[in-house]
């Protein structure tokens, strides 16, 4: 017999349509609820609260009303434009109504006794029946204080708003200013009448870099993620959080093998890479790097693989010059529609606009095999928390599209070292190829080891390998050298070693 | 002939409550006294109008909006001081 578990009442959420926040939100906004959205100037507040009416419209053709205090309709209407929502248009078709209280330049206003914000009230309770709408944001709250005088009606009257909306099972926003990022959660006390749930948003300069983040800093009775998540903003999609640890590691683990475009290389990995993992490989400039990344792209090409290349350090010109110097041809590649080449200079845009981006292509052209050359390079242009999260956010969408997706990270140092992205990825790659200069009796050779292979055995040797017009050709391991990895070789007499 | 009325006011308030009743008296009162004959008030519910309330983008009630003579100007309140009202539509003469 089944016992009747009683059901507690929930909080229900809607979700909100902005990209990453309903992951952080544990599925969007408490329903019915006022949700404070607070930031400083230019933190992306009033795209905030516009773009959850235009994704409540676009989604689910849920009608909204925009009450503006700072801004008038017609520059919110112009100023979104370029984000591809049509305000207008929604007007037209009775999904949008703004209830326009902006400042009148022209006139004065003089107080004389006592007042309320009754008009205010009627007003919103007229455009909420008028269109049936089920959401509406109040932006901002700041300007509401500017206009009048005495701050405590104004408090109480937007709590007076924020319950009736409740009644009326309006899902809203209030956005509100804050002075500092790090400090009281918006001005004019405004959180203690809302404050049921507030969201943060920050737009930080963190070393000479700006940085966005959303922050949920309380939902009362219901659940959500904890921490700062990037977000950007992006032309023609808005407002677009990156969430982490909102991810969930579900990828499944693969068996299958494919070729890293290298027999050699193949036969030392235990016969290939598998399909869905990450491999890293590390080592100075000129170690070869980006010849592996050819021969891996090549490698996918010669099984009718869609190879996709993000080259972060180099141009088109120079990539397929120095593949055709490999006896590799990426213009025939190209041409067949088995490869895609991406370059792009890192500094050309945040991180957080480059992993979109990125997620883009790679959603759009469904590749079997990524190589991103190098990732090192993007540490240039990052925090070395915001370059962290970007790895871990790009390697788990590759791991999510279950295809094979090759890391390059250049070494800081000629002999031996780490790179920080080393230490950022090593766990999260499931191969690790080490490529590494060895200097030997006055010459400079090179030097190859798989360090880690996931999930098979792999060949521990350190071998010698030159490279020539037809690629990388594996050698002899260094049997009588030890320290290349610390980057200081020394000769040790062979039988010594093997004893 | 040329109409007598000078003063063109509106007043926007919310429904019917003592407290609007009153500032509609209070009002009243400093009309009669200062412009005798010579004004018009239209008295307009916001809750029965919200569409005008809308247009002439009311938020606080109870809102005075001096139409003519030019200057337009808004008072918003009670009008419990006579002093500050008419100080509030340019009409104090020292």
């Amino acid at each position: 017999m089944f016992t009747h578990i009683p059901n507690y009442p929930q909080i229900e959420k809607i979700e909100t349509g902005i990209k990453g926040f309903d992951l952080i939100s544990n599925g969007g906004l408490p329903k019915g609820r006022t949700t404070l959205v607070s930031g400083t100037a230019g933190s992306a507040k009033t795209l905030f609260a516009v773009q959850f009416l235009a994704e409540g419209i676009q989604r689910s053709g849920d009608a909204g009303i925009f009450v503006t205090f700072e801004e008038e309709p017609a520059d919110i209407r112009r100023n979104v434009k370029s984000l591809g929502w049509d305000i207008e248009a929604w007007e037209e078709a009775g999904k949008w109504l703004f209830v326009d209280a902006s400042p009148d330049p022209g006139e004065e206003q003089i107080e004389s006794g006592r007042y309320d914000l009754g008009a205010l009230l009627a007003r919103i309770e007229y455009a909420v029946s008028r269109i049936g709408a089920t959401r509406l944001s109040m932006d901002s709250l700041g300007a509401v204080f500017a206009q009048f005088r005495d701050g405590a009606i104004v408090r109480s009257e937007l709590f007076r708003i924020s319950s009736i909306l409740r009644q009326l099972k309006v899902t809203s926003i209030m956005t509100s200013e804050r002075t500092q990022e790090y400090g009281e959660i918006a001005r004019f006390g405004v959180e203690e009448f809302v404050a049921d749930n507030v969201v943060i948003l920050r737009n930080v300069l963190d070393d000479e870099k700006r940085r966005r983040t959303m922050e949920i800093l309380k939902y009362r009775g219901t659940s959500h993620q904890k921490g700062e998540f990037p977000f950007t903003v992006v032309s023609g999609r808005g407002i677009l959080a990156i969430p982490l640890s909102a991810m969930e590691l579900k990828q499944k683990s693969s068996n299958v093998r494919i070729s890293s475009g290298n027999d050699a290389l193949d036969s030392m990995c235990g016969g290939g890479f598998f399909r869905d993992s990450i491999i890293l490989a590390s080592g100075a400039t000129g170690t070869g790097k980006t010849l592996i990344t050819t021969e891996f792209l090549n490698g996918g090409a010669k099984h009718g693989e869609r190879c996709l290349l993000f080259a972060f350090e180099e141009s088109r010109e120079q990539l397929f010059r120095n593949a055709d110097g490999w006896g590799i041809d990426f213009e025939a590649m190209e041409a067949s529609g088995l490869l895609k080449v991406v370059c792009a200079y890192p500094e050309a845009a945040s991180l957080e606009d480059h992993l979109i981006e990125m997620k883009d292509i790679i959603e759009h052209f469904k590749p079997h095999r990524i190589a991103v050359d190098s990732l090192s390079a993007m540490e240039r242009v990052a925090t070395p928390k915001g370059f962290r999260e970007f790895v871990i956010s790009l390697t788990s969408f590759i791991k999510h599209q279950e295809v094979a997706g090759l890391f390059t990270s250049t070494t800081p140092t000629l002999l031996g070292g780490t790179s920080v992205t080393e230490s950022h990825i090593s766990t999260l790659t499931d191969s690790i190829i080490l490529l590494r200069y060895v200097e030997m009796n006055g010459s400079m050779r090179r030097g190859l080891t798989v360090l880690k292979m996931r999930g098979s055995t792999h060949d521990k040797d350190i071998l010698e390998f030159n490279i020539d017009g037809s690629g990388m050709h594996l050698g002899n391991p260094f049997r009588d050298v030890t320290g290349i990895l610390a980057g200081n070789p020394r000769e040790t007499p062979y039988d010594f070693h093997s004893l | 002939m040329e109409s007598k009325t000078q003063y063109h006011l509106k007043l926007f308030v919310v429904g019917s409550s003592p407290r609007t009743e009153q500032a509609i008296a209070s009002l009243k009162r400093i009309c009669e006294d200062e412009f005798p004959g010579c004004y018009e008030l239209v008295v307009i519910d916001v809750l029965s109008q919200p569409a005008l309330a809308e247009e002439m983008k009311i938020l606080a009630t109870p809102t005075l909006i001096k139409e003519r003579p030019l200057p337009a100007r808004r008072i918003i309140g009670d009008f419990s001081d006579k002093e500050s009202v008419l100080a509030g539509m340019g009409l104090l003469v020292r």
